[in-house]
C-alpha cells in the first residue's frame, strides 16, 4: 500500500519509506528549553522521523510549531492548537509533559467535507496522544529518562521505541473507536466472574511476588488490578500487538501446548506469551517487557508476564526490581497453567449457555457503536475486526463519517441530546448521549420516518441496554 | 503435654455413691441412668442416684435375700428388684397405690431369670435362658399381664433403652445376635445375624462374649458394636471395632471397621456421635468419626482414628464434707482403673470410689490437634456445641499469625455454607408444604431443627468478618480476597447475600481508594443492587465520579428514581451517608449537579 507513495525504490531509504505509511509525512518530539539561544536550535529536537531530512529543515519545522503554539497562546493560553491546517499537510500539536512537545504531521489530500476534517482531526488527536501513552507504558516518562541519564536516554529512548512504533501506525484505518479508546468487556455471569476472581486472588497468594493481574478472555477483559488508564493503553497493547502476533502460531496448531514429555505435569493449555517460550530449555530466557504505571504517584516499574491458556489470558505484573527465574516461570506454569484451563472451558461452556439463552442468532436490523466514558466499556457490532492494520467496518465509509459529525457534536455541548440524521439510500443514524454515554445507532429501514425510528432505538435501549440507566 | 491437649474429660460434676463394698451393693440402671446403694439387701436402706436428680430417692425395703437386679420403670413409677432365678418383686411408688410388694414368677417352666429391663412405665421384658416375656404392669391391681413371649436359647442379653431393642446371643458359639424391638405394648422380632469371630487357636472354643458387644445411636442410627480382638492367625495390626448397622426395618449390616492398631483391653463409649475407644494398657483413648470420609472397599469402610491418641484429662476428686475444711489438696483420680466399667453411651462408673461420670468431648484442643482445615470442619460441624469453636476457627485462620491459605478458607467457607444451605432448603420445602396445606400432624411434616453446625453470614459478619475488616495490620489485598471468597462461597452455594457483607466489601475498598476495583464488582453485578447501595454510591460521587452512574443504573434498576413519590420515605439511606459522612467530611456529599 505504500509503494505507490515511495520512489521507484533506489537509495537505502526507498526500502524503509515502503513500511511507512504515506499518510505520516513526519513525527517530531522537541522541547524548547533545550536550545532557547540561537545557534542551539538543534538541541531542541529529541526525536525525528523521517531522520534523514536536512538538519534545517528539521529546525525549521520545530520552529514553526513553536511559534504557532507560542501564536495561538495568545487567544487562549490554557488551551493553545491542537492542530494546523494548511493545503499541503495537517499537522498535531500534543504537550504531553511539560515543555515537551509531540508533533505529527500528515498529507493533507483536498476534502471537501467540512465534517469529515472535524472527525479526523480528533481521531489524530486521539492517535498522538496514544504514541505517547504507549511510549510511557514501555519507557516511563520523560522527565524520568531525562533524571536517569539526561537528554542522550532520552533520545536513545525515544529513537528505540518510535523508530518501531511508528510503522505499525495506520492512520488511514483510524476512527471513531480511537477516539474512544475503549475497552470492550466480556459479558459474564456473576458466579463464572466470581470464580475468576478467586482464580485471581489465589495465584496473586501462591505467586506471593505478583503485584497486579489483569485478566481477558477473547481478547476483552473481566478483570483489571491497574488502573483505568493504565488498564486501557495495556488493552490497546494486547488486543492490538502481543495477543494478534500470537494468533498465527494457535490457528496453525503448531505449537501444540501439551506437554506430555514432562512427567508428573498436569496436562494443561498453558504457555507464556512474554518470557520464555521453552520451559525445558535449562538456558531459557527469562526476559519480560517492563512497563511503568501510576506514573503520576507512585510511579512503579513491572515486569508483564502474559499467561494464556485457550482463549483465556492473565497479565501478571510483577515488581521489577525483582527477577523471575526460570524456576519461577516454571512454577507459575504448574500453578497457573492447569487452573486457568479449567476456567478457560468454565468460561467458554457459560458463556455458550447464555448465548443460547439470549436466542436468536439472526441479523438484527441495525448496527451500533456503544461507548461510555466511565468506564470505558465500548462495544461496536459495525466493526467486524479491528487490527492495527486494517479496520474492517460492515457499514458504508459516509455513515462512518455521519457518526463522527455527531460525535463530534456531543463533544461541543456537555448536555445529554439525541440526534437522529437521515442518510442517503434508506440508512438512518441516531446518536444518543445520556450521562458519559453515546450510543451511536445505524438503521436500514425502507420507507421509516421519524417516530418509527425513535421506537427502533427505545426498543433497542430496551433490549441491549436494559440495565443500564438512559435519559428517554 | 500441655492441658490443651487433652480432648476428652470427665464431667464436672460426677453422680456420687456410697462405694460398693461388702455390705453396700451398687447397681446401675442404664434406661434411667441411676445408681443404686443397695445396703445390707435393702434393710439399712436404698439410695438411689440419677444425673438429673437434685433429691436422691432414699427408702428401705425388707432383706428377702441376695438383690441380683433392682431398677425403676420410667419416671420413677415401679420399682422392680430380682431376688431369685425364678421370680422378680414388684413395688408401686405412685402415690395412693398400695405400696405392697407384689411378685411375679417367669412363665417359662425350669426356667431361669438372666435380668429385666423396663420399656416404658408399666412395660417390663423378662429374659430368661429360655426366651424372653414381655409384660404389663398393673399398679393398681399389683399384678402383671403378659403381652407375648418367645422362646429360644439365651446365652446373655443387652438393652439399648434409647432405640428400645433388646440384643439375645443364642447357639453355642453365642454369636448369633436376636433382636427385639419393644414400643407401645408391642414386641416385633427383627431379623437375626451373626457376628464373625477371628479365627481362635484350635484349643478353645472361639464365642461371642458379651463384655466385646455393645449397642448406640450414631447419627440417629442403631449400631452393634464389636470389639474384635487382635488375633495372631490374622495378618491384622491390632483390634478393631466392627459396627454393624441395625435398621428398624431389614437386615442388619456389617458397615464400618474400626482401626485400632494396638491391641490389649479396650471398653467403648459413644459420645456426641463419635466412637470413644479407652484402652487401658497405654491409659489413653481414641476417638473416630463414622461421617468423615474412610476408605470404602466396596462393602465396609475402614476409619482410622480422627486425632492421636490422648488420656482423657486428669481429674481431681472434689473433696467434700468436713475433708474440704481441712484444706487439704484434692486427690488425683486414678484414669482408667481397672475397677472402672464403662456403660453406654457415655458413661464410666468407678464403684470401688463411688463416682458416675459423663464422658465429654472438648472441641477447643482438637482445633490445633487437627491440622487439616477441611477435615477440622468436617469434624466440627457434626459435634453438638460447634458453634463457637467453629467460629473461633475461622477467626484463627484469618489472623496475621495463623493466617490460612485462600484455598483452605474458601473449602472452610463452602462447607460451613454447604451446612447452611442444606438448612435453607429443609426450611423452605417446610414453609412451602404448610403452605400447600400439609397437615400439620403428618409424621413426615416436621420443622427442621436448626443445629449449631448452622452458621448464618449474620453469624459470620458478627464473630469473624467485622472484627476482621477493623484488623489495621491485615493487607487489604487479603481482606478483600477473603471477603470476596465468602461471597463467591454463598453464590456457589445459591444463598443470597446479604446487604452488610456487600457494604463490607465497599468499605474496604472505598477506604483504600480502590474505586475502579469497585466499579469492576458492580459492572458484573458481584454487589447486588440495592437501594441502600444506591445511595451509598451517589454519596462517593466527589471521590469517584463514575459513582453517579452506577448509582443511576441500579436505581433504574430498581425501577425507582430519587424523587419520585415513592423513593423518599423509609429509604434507609441515612446510615450510609452519616458513614461517608464521617468519613470524608461535607462536602462528600454534594448534590449532584443533574439528573
Amino acid at each position: 500500500m505504500a509503494a505507490a507513495a515511495a520512489g521507484a525504490g533506489s537509495g537505502p531509504w526507498a526500502a524503509q519509506e515502503k513500511q511507512f505509511p504515506p499518510a505520516l509525512l513526519s513525527f517530531f518530539i522537541y522541547n524548547p528549553r533545550f536550545g532557547p539561544r540561537e545557534g542551539q536550535e538543534e538541541n531542541k529536537i529529541l526525536f525525528y522521523h523521517p531522520n534523514e531530512v536536512e538538519k534545517n529543515e528539521k529546525i525549521r519545522n520545530v520552529g514553526l510549531c513553536e511559534a504557532i503554539v507560542q501564536f495561538t497562546r495568545t487567544f487562549s493560553p490554557s488551551k493553545p492548537a491542537k492542530s494546523l491546517h494548511t493545503q499541503k499537510n495537517r499537522q498535531f500539536f500534543n504537550e504531553p509533559e511539560e515543555n515537551f512537545w509531540m508533533v505529527m504531521s500528515k498529507d493533507g489530500k483536498p476534502v471537501i467535507e467540512y465534517q469529515e476534517e472535524e472527525l479526523l482531526d480528533k481521531v489524530y488527536s486521539s492517535v498522538l496522544r496514544q504514541c505517547y501513552s504507549m511510549y510511557k507504558l514501555f519507557n516511563g516518562t520523560f522527565l524520568k529518562a531525562m533524571e536517569d541519564g539526561g537528554v542522550k536516554l532520552l533520545k536513545e529512548r525515544l529513537e528505540k521505541f518510535f523508530h518501531r512504533y511508528l510503522q505499525t501506525l495506520h492512520l488511514q484505518s483510524c476512527d471513531l473507536l480511537d477516539i474512544f479508546g475503549g475497552i470492550s468487556f466480556f459479558p459474564l455471569d456473576k458466579m463464572t466472574y466470581l470464580k475468576i476472581q478467586s482464580f485471581i486472588n489465589r495465584m496473586e497468594e501462591s505467586l506471593n511476588i505478583v503485584k497486579y493481574t489483569a485478566f481477558l478472555y477473547n481478547d476483552q477483559l473481566i478483570w483489571s488490578g491497574l488502573e483505568q488508564d493504565d488498564m486501557r493503553i495495556l488493552y490497546k497493547y494486547l488486543t492490538t500487538s502481543l495477543f494478534p502476533r500470537h494468533i498465527e502460531p494457535e490457528l496453525a496448531g503448531r505449537d501444540s501446548p501439551i506437554r506430555a514429555e514432562m512427567p508428573g505435569n498436569l496436562q494443561h493449555y498453558g504457555r507464556f506469551l512474554t518470557g520464555p517460550l521453552n520451559l525445558n530449555d535449562p538456558d531459557a530466557k527469562c526476559r519480560f517487557p517492563k512497563i511503568f504505571v501510576n506514573t503520576d504517584d507512585t510511579y512503579e516499574e513491572l515486569h508483564l508476564i502474559v499467561y494464556k491458556a485457550m482463549s483465556a489470558a492473565v497479565c501478571f505484573m510483577i515488581d521489577a526490581s525483582v527477577h523471575p527465574t526460570l524456576d519461577f516461570c516454571r512454577r507459575l506454569d504448574s500453578i497457573v497453567g492447569p487452573q486457568l484451563t479449567v476456567l478457560a472451558s468454565d468460561i467458554c461452556e457459560q458463556f455458550n449457555i447464555n448465548k443460547r439463552m439470549s436466542g436468536s442468532e439472526k441479523e438484527p436490523q441495525f448496527k451500533f457503536i456503544y461507548f461510555n466514558h466511565m468506564n470505558l466499556a465500548e462495544k461496536s457490532t459495525v466493526h467486524m475486526r479491528k487490527t492495527p492494520s486494517v479496520s474492517l467496518t460492515s457499514v458504508h465509509p459516509d455513515l462512518m463519517k455521519i457518526l463522527g459529525d455527531i460525535n463530534s457534536d456531543f463533544t461541543r455541548v456537555d448536555e445529554d441530546e439525541e440526534i437522529i440524521v437521515k442518510a442517503m439510500s434508506d440508512y438512518w443514524v441516531v446518536g444518543k448521549k445520556s450521562d458519559r454515554r453515546e450510543l451511536y445507532v445505524i438503521l436500514n429501514q425502507k420507507n421509516a420516518n421519524l417516530i418509527e425510528v425513535n421506537e427502533e432505538v427505545k426498543k433497542l435501549c430496551a433490549t441491549q441496554f436494559n440495565n443500564i440507566f438512559f435519559l428517554d | 503435654m500441655g492441658e490443651e491437649d487433652y480432648y476428652l474429660e470427665l464431667c464436672e460434676r460426677p453422680v456420687q455413691f456410697e462405694k460398693a463394698n461388702p455390705v453396700n451393693c451398687v447397681f446401675f440402671d442404664e434406661a434411667n441412668k441411676q445408681v443404686f446403694a443397695v445396703r445390707s439387701g435393702g434393710a439399712t436402706g436404698v439410695v438411689v442416684k440419677g444425673p438429673d436428680d437434685r433429691n436422691p430417692i432414699s427408702f428401705r425395703m425388707d432383706d428377702k435375700g441376695e438383690v441380683k437386679c433392682i431398677k425403676f420403670s420410667l419416671e420413677n413409677k415401679i420399682l422392680a428388684v430380682q431376688r431369685t432365678s425364678k421370680t422378680v418383686d414388684f413395688c408401686n411408688f405412685i402415690p395412693d397405690n398400695s405400696q405392697l410388694e407384689y411378685t411375679q414368677e417367669c412363665k417359662t417352666k425350669n426356667a431361669n431369670i438372666l435380668g429385666f429391663c423396663w420399656t416404658s412405665s408399666t412395660e417390663i421384658v423378662f429374659i430368661t435362658d429360655q426366651g424372653i416375656e414381655f409384660y404389663q404392669v398393673l399398679p393398681e391391681k399389683r399384678s402383671l399381664k403378659l403381652l407375648k413371649s418367645h422362646n429360644l436359647n439365651v446365652n446373655w442379653y443387652m438393652y439399648c433403652p434409647e432405640s428400645a431393642v433388646i440384643l439375645l446371643s443364642t447357639t453355642v458359639l453365642e454369636n448369633v445376635l436376636q433382636p427385639f424391638h419393644f414400643r407401645a405394648g408391642t414386641m416385633s422380632k427383627l431379623p437375626k445375624f451373626e457376628i464373625e469371630l477371628p479365627a481362635a487357636p484350635k484349643s478353645t472354643k472361639p464365642s461371642l462374649s458379651e463384655r466385646d458387644i455393645a449397642m448406640a445411636t450414631i447419627y440417629g442410627q442403631l449400631y452393634v458394636l464389636f470389639l474384635r480382638h487382635h488375633s495372631r492367625t490374622s495378618n491384622s495390626t491390632g483390634a478393631e471395632v466392627v459396627l454393624y448397622h441395625l435398621p428398624r426395618e431389614g437386615a442388619c449390616k456389617k458397615m464400618h471397621i474400626l482401626k485400632l492398631n494396638r491391641t490389649g483391653k479396650f471398653a467403648l463409649n459413644v459420645v456426641d456421635n463419635l466412637v470413644v475407644v479407652h484402652h487401658q494398657d497405654t491409659e489413653t483413648s481414641v476417638i473416630f468419626d463414622i461421617k468423615l470420609r474412610g476408605e470404602f472397599d466396596g462393602s465396609v469402610t475402614f476409619h482410622h482414628p480422627v486425632l492421636p491418641a490422648r488420656s482423657i484429662q486428669p481429674y481431681q476428686i472434689p473433696i467434700t464434707g468436713p475433708a474440704a475444711v481441712t484444706s487439704q489438696s484434692p486427690v488425683p483420680c486414678k484414669l482408667y482403673s481397672s475397677s472402672w466399667i464403662v456403660f453406654q453411651p457415655d458413661i464410666i462408673i468407678s464403684a470401688s470410689q463411688g463416682y458416675l461420670w459423663n464422658l465429654q468431648v472438648k472441641l477447643e484442643p482438637i482445633v490445633n490437634l487437627l491440622p487439616d482445615k477441611g477435615r477440622l470442619m468436617d469434624f466440627l460441624l457434626q459435634r453438638k456445641e460447634c458453634k463457637m469453636v467453629i467460629l473461633s476457627v475461622c477467626s484463627q485462620m484469618l489472623s496475621e499469625s495463623d493466617r490460612a491459605s485462600l484455598p483452605v478458607i474458601a473449602t472452610v467457607f463452602d462447607k460451613l455454607n454447604h451446612e447452611y444451605k442444606k438448612y435453607l432448603d429443609a426450611e423452605q420445602s417446610y414453609a412451602m408444604a404448610v403452605e400447600a396445606g400439609q397437615s400439620r400432624s403428618s409424621p413426615l411434616l416436621k420443622r427442621p431443627v436448626r443445629t449449631q453446625a448452622v452458621l448464618d453470614q449474620s453469624d459470620v459478619y458478627t464473630h469473624v468478618l467485622s472484627a476482621f475488616v477493623e484488623k489495621k495490620e491485615m493487607p487489604h489485598k487479603f481482606v478483600i480476597a477473603v471477603l470476596m471468597e465468602y461471597i463467591r462461597s454463598l453464590n456457589q452455594f445459591q444463598i443470597a447475600v446479604q446487604h452488610y457483607l456487600h457494604e463490607l466489601v465497599i468499605k474496604t475498598l472505598v477506604q483504600h481508594n480502590l474505586f475502579y476495583m469497585l466499579h469492576q464488582f458492580l459492572q458484573y453485578h458481584v454487589l447486588s443492587d440495592s437501594k441502600p447501595l444506591a445511595c451509598l454510591l451517589l454519596s462517593l460521587e466527589s471521590f469517584y465520579p463514575p459513582a453517579h452512574q452506577l448509582s443511576l443504573d441500579m436505581l433504574k434498576r430498581n425501577q425507582r428514581l430519587r424523587g419520585s413519590p415513592n423513593f423518599t420515605p423509609g429509604e434507609h439511606c441515612e446510615e450510609h451517608v452519616a458513614f461517608f459522612k464521617q468519613i470524608f467530611g461535607d462536602q462528600a456529599l454534594m448534590r449532584p449537579t443533574t439528573f
